[in-house]
């Protein structure tokens, strides 16, 4: 184990943050710890339960296996980037609408996979959504009203790209 | 007012949707959970904070001979380490107030003394400066210890615990009516013998205590907390030997209780004790691991049971022995979860006769308490196989049997001669068979017959079943709420209660916007805070919106009152003409008129106004809500699913559940606890499972061994609301709607599996795991 520390820059929603970890630090550590940005959260540390989900470049990944030295240089986006200018996005919007979180752990994780969903396939069918979001665990919901917000933003947004 | 006799004029909640109550409007909690902004256990953080990391025993039964933590000691940013002798003054962990004598020993230490007794109990604790290096010198303490035979069966005869004591701490017995007449007189008897395996709430944020230490101010501070937070003051001030006013709880967000989050755990005490003796804040945050083996267990019980029935398949006697397995330690629960399991196991039914001996017992595992239905996920899986095995043997149709052993709604309140939780068993209203007959309606279940019968023909294995609960809320014996109104107007609700993230603050505004005529939007709510309210019993037990609920109805009644009040000597109107609409008194005829806002209510009736003189100063008002006795939803679960017969997995296609609840405050968020707890239900029919290796090693310490249901394991779920039955017991008409979703999964579930096998009886455990399926489907072939 080294003890060396790592100076670099970790491109979080637009902003530059200066950091100094170690090389064993995950980046869901320097997101929270060094960051500040604790709405990415931590369920199993493990790999298994997607509560840690951010986006790098675009794609989900899970902020507990990464290391933060391999996030630098890359763009990575996490809840906090998700409101514009203070209002909630329309995801955010259809969580709140269709009451698809209760104690709001998993939110952040489901809202980063729900992100990455509607970027790169809007119109995605309801088998391959429950099979995207079958990555992720929630412990409160049953799960359906969480697919629903993610299908109705999807609604919305489409529609609002037709006008 | 006493809280249970109705007062002469007491305002009881109109039925149908008010202009808050009843609609399901939106959270108020979202914003910041959505944004990010949280503030869950993890993200406290104190400056100067060191890190606790528990080091853990590694045998599930043995002498402990040594600690040796100098290397650990002398690592860079090591603050301490602490071992039993460390904290010796403190006394072990206490149970909550029960009847049960003589659990005292069986408590478990903060740290571990002479003896390990599960893989995961605290052994020594190291203090750091970051986290990383705590878990670094974790690793360098050397536990020397010699392993002693372990005890992983709650069947087993009891072995020793300590000397002249042994693994049997007391055994829970119910009785009443003659039971020994009824089986000699009894047309048949059937006999079962029926288990369920051990779970968890496995919330998604595990365990977190954050302790600092105010010297300036004499204060200690514990954060990250949940559920109980009152009755955990006192306690850490209690055996850390400080007056309750010098220690305060704080609750953030917390991600799911279940019944395990909140509880007072050793890492508790152990940030406490060293906020203290350190004079710097503490942090521990368990890890998914620790949580696996640290964190409650619960539900593991093995039935024996018997019912003697008439030739008509009414239930005459149950004769029921249980074993209860509670794993290495006695812990806050004491044997309540033993004692719901006897009370709660007649459910709907008429049961003339009954005698159950719950053997409440210790065994080498994590030990044991709460999970949401506690008792009753187990009981009515037994109770309900065991009205399927009534219709086998009778050959009769299991609604029927069901319908003919129902306790008919003329027969409310029915009063069983049982007590548990220390409160009489008295279902205070319902109508049974009239939420059955809507269920089936709803469910299509005959039309759904023909359908089944149809796929078989085909070659598919599909069957359909149905199960039939009772649940317990509103647990008293009383809760507080303080409502206030500011000079600007702004309304603040204080309230004994907590949260584990089922929407508390919401229901709890709809109430108080509703009695008050302001919009429940801008109402704070404070909870799961001892500074800000003296008292309080917390969040469990399905109790908040019954006991806080009420508690909040009737002091934002009060506020009313004395708004109206004020309002009508301002106005030069009596009380009686006046109204308040939008955070304006106005006349109840119509908005012309005069009006005054609530905030120039507020501001007449603040410490400097001249009218104020010789009265308590404010818009304010302090209400407490008393109950002695239980309410009871209750409600029926239908499944129809399909088995693999090559893989022998189960995929539940549809479900329904029916559950009364008195009066649902907020339907869409009745229908999301319904939801959630049906997949915790499910979790536990066929998925979930803690495991051992036969020395007591845990199997199920990831997620990827212990597995919660996913989406895709997640069926169609229809959830049909009733308000048939309010209860008589609370102005509010209100029962708990946090366990009915979970209650009857197991006995569903288990009916159905039977129904497609075409094998009656053949389940007899949970989970039901596919390789015992294929086993049955080859014992069917
Ligand atoms: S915390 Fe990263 S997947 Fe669970
Ligand atoms: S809302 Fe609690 S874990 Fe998903």
């Amino acid at each position: 184990m080294s003890d060396a520390m790592h100076d670099f820059t970790l491109t979080v929603n637009g902003q530059a943050y200066a950091i100094r970890v170690e090389a064993r630090r995950t980046l869901a550590d320097a997101l929270r710890e060094d960051c500040g940005l604790t709405g990415t959260h931590l369920g199993c540390e493990h790999g298994v339960c997607g509560a840690c989900t951010v986006l790098m470049d675009g794609q989900p990944v899970r902020a507990c296996l990464l290391f933060a030295v391999q996030a630098e240089g890359r763009a990575i986006r996490t809840v906090e980037g998700l409101a514009e200018g203070g209002a909630l996005n329309p995801l955010q919007r259809a969580f709140a609408e269709n009451h698809a979180l209760q104690c709001g752990y998993c939110t952040p994780g489901f809202l980063m996979l729900g992100t990455a969903i509607l970027e790169t396939d809007p119109s995605i069918s309801d088998e391959a959504l429950v099979e995207a979001l079958s990555s992720n665990l929630c412990r409160c919901t049953g799960y359906a009203n969480i697919a629903r917000a993610i299908r109705a933003a999807a609604d919305a947004m489409s529609t609002e790209g037709a006008t | 007012m006493d809280g249970i006799t109705p007062a002469a004029g007491r305002r009881i909640l109109p039925a149908g949707p008010g202009k808050v109550v009843g609609r399901g409007v939106a959270r108020i909690e979202d914003g910041p959970l959505l944004r990010g902004e949280g503030r869950f256990a993890a993200d406290v953080n104190f400056s100067r904070q060191l890190h606790m990391r528990v080091v853990r025993a590694e045998l599930a039964h043995a002498r402990l001979l040594r600690v040796d933590a100098s290397a650990a000691r002398a690592m860079p940013g090591v603050v301490a380490v602490w071992t039993a002798e460390d904290v010796a003054e403190i006394p072990p962990i206490p149970f909550r107030a029960t009847k049960v004598r003589g659990l005292e020993p069986y408590c478990q230490p903060v740290l571990a003394r002479d003896r390990l007794r599960y893989v995961g109990e605290p052994v020594a604790v190291v203090f750091a400066e970051d986290a990383y290096r705590a878990e670094d010198a974790a690793e360098m303490v050397v536990v020397e210890a010699e392993e002693l035979p372990v005890l992983l069966d709650a069947t087993a005869p009891p072995a020793e615990f300590a000397s002249g004591l042994d693994t049997e701490p007391t055994v829970v017995r119910k009785e009443y009516g003659e039971v020994g007449a009824a089986f000699r007189a009894a047309h048949a008897v059937i006999e079962l013998e029926l288990s369920v395996g051990r779970h968890s709430g496995v919330p998604l944020e595990t365990r977190g205590a954050i302790a600092r230490y105010d010297a300036s101010s004499d204060v200690l501070e514990l954060h990250g907390t949940a559920k109980k937070q009152h009755w955990n003051r006192d306690e850490i001030a209690r055996l850390l030997g400080r007056p309750p006013n010098g220690v305060h709880l704080f609750e953030g967000h917390v991600g799911g209780g279940f019944g395990v989050r909140g509880e007072l755990y050793p890492e508790d005490l152990l940030v406490c004790a060293a906020a203290l003796r350190l004079r710097r804040s503490i942090k521990w945050i368990e890890d998914r691991r620790e949580h696996f083996v640290a964190t409650n267990h619960s539900r593991e019980q093995h039935h024996r049971i018997r019912a003697a029935v008439d030739a008509e398949g009414r239930l005459l006697a149950i004769d029921d022995v249980f074993f209860h397995d509670q794993g290495a330690y006695v812990r806050t629960h004491g044997a309540r979860v033993a004692d719901l399991a006897a009370g709660m196991l007649p459910g709907p039914y008429r049961l003339p006769a009954y005698r159950v001996a719950g053997h409440f017992r210790l065994t080498n595992k994590t030990p044991a308490a709460t999970y949401r239905a506690p008792g009753r996920f187990e009981t009515t899986f037994v109770r309900e196989r065991l009205m399927d095995a009534v219709a086998n043997r009778l050959g009769l149709d299991p609604v029927e049997v069901r319908r003919r052993n129902l306790v008919a709604a003329a027969e409310m309140p029915f009063a069983r001669p049982l007590d548990t939780l220390g409160t009489d068993i008295i279902l205070d209203s319902g109508d049974y068979e009239g939420l059955l007959d809507k269920a089936l309606a709803r469910f299509g279940w005959d039309a759904m017959q023909e359908e089944l019968a149809a796929r078989r023909a085909t070659g598919e294995c599909v069957g359909a079943g149905l199960a039939f609960f009772v649940e317990k809320s509103g647990l008293g014996p009383s809760d507080g709420v303080r409502v206030s109104i500011d000079a600007t107007g702004a309304v603040e609700l204080v309230s004994g209660a907590a949260s584990v993230g089922q929407g508390v603050e919401t229901v709890l505004a709809q109430i108080c916007a509703e009695a008050l005529g302001v919009d429940y939007a801008r109402i704070r709510v404070v909870r799961g805070r001892t500074d800000r309210i003296e008292f309080g019993n917390g969040a469990h037990a399905s109790r908040v919106t019954v006991m806080s609920g009420s508690a909040t109805w009737e002091a934002a009644l009060a506020v009313r009152e004395m708004a109206l009040e004020t309002a009508g000597t301002l106005l030069q109107l009596s009380p009686s003409e006046l109204t308040i609409a939008e955070g304006v008194v106005c006349r109840a005829d119509g908005p012309a008129g005069p009006s005054v806002t609530l905030a120039e209510v507020a501001r007449r009736m603040g410490p400097n106004a001249p009218e104020m003189r010789g009265r308590t100063p404010g818009l304010t008002a302090e209400r407490w809500f008393w109950s002695d006795h239980m309410v009871y939803p209750y409600g029926v679960h239908l499944a129809q699913l399909r088995i693999d017969r090559g893989t022998g997995a189960v995929t539940v296609e549809r479900y329904l559940v029916a559950n009364d609840i008195g009066r649902a405050i907020n339907p869409v968020l009745v229908e999301g606890q319904i939801r959630g707890g049906f997949a915790q239900g499910l979790g536990g029919a066929l998925f979930e499972e803690f495991r051992y290796d036969p020395q007591g090693q845990p199997l199920s310490t990831t997620f990827a061994d212990y597995l919660i249901p996913t989406i895709a394991e997640m069926p169609v779920v229809d959830v049909l609301i009733a308000e048939d039955a309010p209860s008589p017991l609370n102005p509010l008409g209100v029962k708990g709607a946090g366990e009915g979703g979970t209650n009857a999964v197991g006995a569903a579930v288990a009916a159905a599996v039977d129904d497609a096998l075409r094998r009656p009886g053949a389940v007899t455990s949970l989970p039901i795991l596919p390789a015992q399926v294929r086993r049955m489907l080859d014992g069917a072939a």
